[in-house]
């Protein structure tokens, strides 16, 4: 079978693959998948060649999703992701990743994380990182306690970074015994001056890690995008050259780590949507000391749109494809690395996550 | 054995699993464990941590809205019944 590329996009009404040719100009919709079920991230594990679909019904209850046939057919598993009888309830799955030696992870909300090492049948509650010092203290975000990014290392299987909203990014790297914040540098805006930059409670909005991995990360926060080239221990704020400090998603190159895509959006008081509607997707190809604007092929009047903080996605492909949905359900890609753009879906339900994975 | 009466949008996420079927158990804790034996996962989408029923998910005994420790007999019908409340999403 010749490669292809699968859109997997996570909505507020069940996940929907696209499928199209390396060309990327033409797209089968399929959907909705996971039985119309909310979906807040979905992933492709290539060694597996498994999609995995992380959600939760409001009826039914978080569960981690799995295909082996690109979404014809699914199982779905929430064996273990709880905290106890006892303690607070798992609303919902928030995030999903794979690291080296098969081990999946899921964030939820209220903020932990869980590891699986069968594909999701069973998970494990990884305790060390509930067990911080600092969680009496963890508030939620507008967006709710959430465990929304996690970062696993490339090499290093005990080494995993992870974003909490309102709460920061701490990493692990004896495979989530113990964990330390990483939120030196960043700033937290909302807090009164003397106590913006906190050991924890910053807002990170969106981790990522760079094409080099290891120590080399980005991230969008509530205040400001910051990059890290000591694996988060220090972070420089590169928001300078863009029109606001705020938005959700961030998306790396996979083989320049100096290239990234991030897409500015107003303030929380002025609305969360594209500036002056107009839109536009922001793009460094120097780590962030200096960024471009490109608007061809996006809306440019009345584009009053949002992007949420796991809606924005990069293939492998050369050049590089990249892809972002809005909460109002259009999906937007560009095959020249985010220079021009044009519509890919436009009547999906509020997208809330988009992945592209390259198959076969 | 209790005549338990499933919704369409459960079994669903169980293909193969009928809408009906024969369940024993004194409670319906105890019926629901045997639904676990015949269709495995079912219970994760019943019950939530306590566990106690997920909030969303209404189970009948008889007719009358019931929880986890109501008596369950071999002539009980029981009923589980998405709550119409369930279907907000934020």
């Amino acid at each position: 079978m010749s490669e292809r590329v699968a859109l997997l996009v996570g909505t507020r009404k069940g996940l929907f693959v696209l499928d199209g040719d390396t060309d990327r100009k033409a797209w089968d919709v399929r959907g909705p998948l996971c039985d119309g079920w909310p979906i807040h991230d979905a992933i492709y594990d290539s060694s597996a060649g498994a999609i995995f679909a992380g959600g939760g019904s409001n009826w039914y209850g978080p569960a981690v999703w799995r295909s082996d046939d690109l979404g014809e057919t699914w199982s779905h598993s929430s064996e273990g992701i709880t905290y106890g009888d006892d303690a607070e309830k798992v609303a919902t799955i928030w995030s999903l990743a794979t690291a080296p030696g098969g081990t999946m992870y899921a964030g939820v909300e209220p903020a932990g994380l869980f590891r699986s090492g069968d594909g999701g049948s069973t998970w494990t509650h990884v305790e060390g990182l509930t067990n911080h010092p600092s969680r009496p203290e963890w508030q939620p975000g507008n967006g709710g306690l959430i465990l929304h990014s996690i970062v696993p290392s490339r090499d290093d299987a005990g080494r995993v970074w992870v974003g909490i909203s309102s709460v920061g990014a701490f990493e692990t790297s004896d495979g989530g015994k113990s964990w330390s914040t990483r939120n030196k540098g960043v700033r937290a805006g909302f807090m009164p001056e003397g106590q913006q930059y906190p050991d924890f409670g910053q807002c990170v909005h969106k981790l990522v890690m760079a094409a080099d991995g290891g120590e080399h990360l980005y991230q969008q926060n509530h205040c400001g995008v910051y990059r890290s080239t000591d694996g988060g221990k220090h972070w420089e704020e590169i928001t300078p050259g863009l029109p606001t400090e705020f938005g959700f998603p961030m998306g790396a190159h996979p083989r320049d780590p100096k290239t990234v895509w991030t897409i500015p959006m107003t303030e929380p008081d002025a609305g969360r949507f594209m500036v002056d509607g107009h839109a536009a997707v922001y793009r460094s190809s120097d780590g962030g000391d200096t960024w471009q604007k490109a608007t061809e092929g996006l809306p440019h009047d009345n584009a009053y749109i949002s992007v949420l903080r796991e809606a924005l996605a990069v293939d492998q492909l050369d050049p590089v494809g990249v892809y972002f949905g809005t909460s109002t359900g259009q999906l937007y890609g560009s095959r020249d690395e985010g220079r021009s753009w044009s519509i890919v879906a436009e009547n999906l339900p509020a997208i809330w996550s988009v992945e592209a994975a390259i198959v076969g | 054995m209790a005549d338990v009466h499933l919704p369409r949008s459960l079994v669903a996420l169980f293909p193969g699993a009928p809408r009906r079927l024969a369940a024993s158990g004194s409670t319906v804790a105890e019926v629901i464990d045997d639904l676990e034996a015949q269709v495995p996962g079912i219970r994760n989408r019943l019950l939530d941590a306590g566990p106690t029923i997920r909030t969303h998910i209404n189970v009948f005994v008889a007719g009358r809205r019931a929880t986890l420790a109501t008596p369950v007999d071999a002539n009980s019908v029981v009923h589980v019944i998405p709550a119409v409340s369930g279907g907000s999403t934020r």
